[in-house]
């Protein structure tokens, strides 16, 4: 790498001083390109362990009485007999309700449920009524979650697959450390959404909060309306034909289209000039060469 | 971690102390040390409520010696009261430690409060026309008990349930906290003010003072040093997300208004449900689903938001 003096440095644009410094030379390969798993594998994927469940077998379960371990329970040994459609009712934002499920599953919550609900589940399709509260959907691995109202803050941190969608407005810090899947929101999210986001794509039909996309890997977040700041490294990128062709399908199948359709969306991606974790720190390469 | 709460009747009294004690005791899982209230009720005419502590919980297991040593203390309040021509109208006891004073006084609440203070174990909880301020260690429903708190009726209110995080676990750390010398001005707090020592050296060298090394307090004497300057209450919440650093949720009560106030994160958490009548909020859905079971619309308040709303 050429020297470069602090002088020109200083006349460089952010861009060009991250360049200068030999921070992007290489190609972006390795973890970056990475695939996890094979799609047809995880299409067909069910635990050897899983239920055997009967969409079409349905029961009522009243959480009035029963603590959060009490109903999660309960959920399994309902799956264990057979039913595949369970109607939780009364569940009054008790916290980290029917989490864990590695199962396929029709899980409708009458009401609202509190924090970190609907969270480590593999498989069940959930609508839940009401509201929910911080966390919701965290490490979710697949399935379809549908929250009719409000979702508090940090919803869907960490997710790795799935469809988790709010058709209200979310909190703050929203896919944090999002690694795949599909987080849709209705409304308006706070700030810090996207925050070290790693792989996944977020709809935000509404506005963004300040911070988006701060610190992110990788990833695509739309915005259909406007962006209070972008956060460290998030940038804007050209809004294709295969994106809005992408969005249309989503936001039709949850009947989420907005009236002006998605040609105004935002795209937002990772610039890359912060995070080089593919290439050698320009310390180590100082050691090599 | 802590639980606060808050809830605003519009227009009308209602079963304040309940609603708040229910609300509590559904956040005990986020602090059980200590519990503590400031309930706004109609006051007793023009006279102030004072109440008022003379040892902390604790003392009382020192042996039968402290209950003469409280009788001094309770002789000392009632002679410097006498001494500042104070008319107390009523005393009570809620507990062995804690007292309630229904007074007549016209002179400087400061120098009043200042002198009860250098009483020894004394600390006043609060001074009010419409404030009622409890605290003690336990749950909600503990110090509910105590002190008669079911059947308080009233505006609003605000209240605290308390992890020790930065201090210790007495009466005097507990929340909610009187902005002293101000009378019907408290404070709730869930976070932590990473330059509490920098802003209360600044508010000590205005002349204020601090009880207790908790960092919340803070608020409460940057609240009243605010409103002394004759700045509004929602004026004085959206300068503090400027000038006090830290993650942080709060709450603010005056005779007739409440606020709240989010920091720059918005890392602290907040439920808040508002209707025609009445408005409610706390760190957790669960506790306004102690009072309101039925299905409501609830949201999270944004980073730097503030509201007020009036009684």
């Amino acid at each position: 790498m050429a020297s470069v003096s602090d002088e020109s440095l200083k006349s460089m644009s952010q861009e060009e001083r991250v360049k200068a410094l030999g921070m992007t030379t290489e190609q972006l390969t390795g973890r970056s390109m990475f695939i996890e798993f094979d799609p047809k594998e995880s299409e067909n994927f069910i635990y050897p362990w899983a239920y055997d469940v009967d969409f079409n077998k349905r029961t009522d379960l009243d959480s009035d009485d029963l603590t959060s371990t009490e109903v999660n329970e309960e959920i399994r040994r309902l799956m264990s007999e057979g039913y595949g459609t369970i109607v939780l009712k009364n569940p009054r934002g008790k916290h980290s309700l029917a989490v864990g499920i590695l199962n396929k599953l029709n899980l409708i919550v009458e009401g609202s449920t509190g924090y970190f609900g609907l969270g480590l589940i593999d498989g069940p399709n959930v609508r839940v009524k009401g509201r929910v509260g911080w966390s919701c959907g965290e490490n979710m691995m697949s399935g379809t979650v549908i929250i009719e109202k409000n979702a508090g803050s940090t919803f869907g941190a960490a997710i790795r697959g799935g469809d988790l969608v709010c058709r209200g407005s979310v909190g703050s810090r929203t896919g944090i450390d999002m690694k795949g899947g599909t987080i849709i929101v209705g409304g308006d999210t706070g700030a810090l959404s996207g925050f070290m986001m790693q792989r996944g794509r977020m709809i935000v039909c509404g506005n963004a909060g300040k911070n988006l996309g701060d610190s992110m890997y990788d990833g695509t977040i739309y915005v259909g309306g406007s962006v209070k700041s972008f956060g460290v490294d998030a940038v804007e990128a050209e809004l294709t034909d295969v994106d809005k062709a992408w969005l249309k399908r989503k936001l039709t199948q949850y009947e989420m289209m907005p009236e002006k359709g998605v040609d105004h969306f935002t795209k937002v991606i990772a610039g890359k000039m912060l995070w080089n974790y593919d290439n050698l720190e320009p310390t180590e390469k100082k050691l090599i060469l | 971690m802590c639980g606060i709460a808050g809830l605003i009747h519009k227009g009308k009294k209602s079963d304040v102390g309940s609603q708040m004690t229910s609300m509590l005791q559904a956040l005990k899982h986020r602090g059980p040390d200590s519990t503590g209230y400031a309930v706004y009720g109609d006051g007793n005419g023009g006279d102030l409520v004072m109440r008022i502590k003379v040892a902390e919980a604790e003392d009382m297991g020192r042996g039968s010696g402290i209950y003469d040593e409280l009788e001094r203390r309770i002789a000392s309040v009632d002679e410097v009261l006498s001494k500042h021509k104070v008319k107390v109208i009523n005393k009570s006891k809620a507990t062995d430690y804690a007292l309630r004073y229904v007074m007549s006084y016209s002179g400087d609440l400061g120098v009043l409060a200042n002198h009860l203070e250098e009483i020894e174990g004394t600390e006043i909880l609060s001074i009010g026309n419409g404030l009622e301020l409890i605290k003690d260690l336990g749950d909600a429903s503990d110090v509910s008990e105590a002190y008669n708190l079911n059947a308080f009726k009233g505006t609003h209110g605000i209240g605290h349930t308390r992890m020790a995080t930065e201090s210790d676990v007495d009466i005097r750390s507990a929340h909610p906290y009187w902005a002293f010398p101000y009378n019907d001005v408290s404070v709730v707090h869930n976070g932590q003010l990473t330059n509490y020592w920098i802003m209360r050296r600044q508010m000590e060298q205005k002349g204020h003072r601090f009880t207790s090394n908790c960092d919340s307090e803070l608020l409460a004497v940057y609240t009243a040093h605010n409103l002394s300057k004759g700045m509004a209450l929602e004026d004085s919440l959206k300068q503090s997300i400027e000038e006090i650093d830290g993650v942080f949720t709060y709450l603010v009560a005056t005779k007739d208004k409440l606020g709240m106030a989010k920091d720059t994160m918005a890392a602290k958490p907040l439920v808040l449900y508002e209707s025609d009548e009445m408005i409610a909020m706390a760190s957790e859905e669960v506790a306004i689903r102690a009072i309101l079971p039925q299905e409501i619309d609830t949201y999270d308040p944004y980073d730097e938001e503030v509201r007020v709303w009036q009684a």
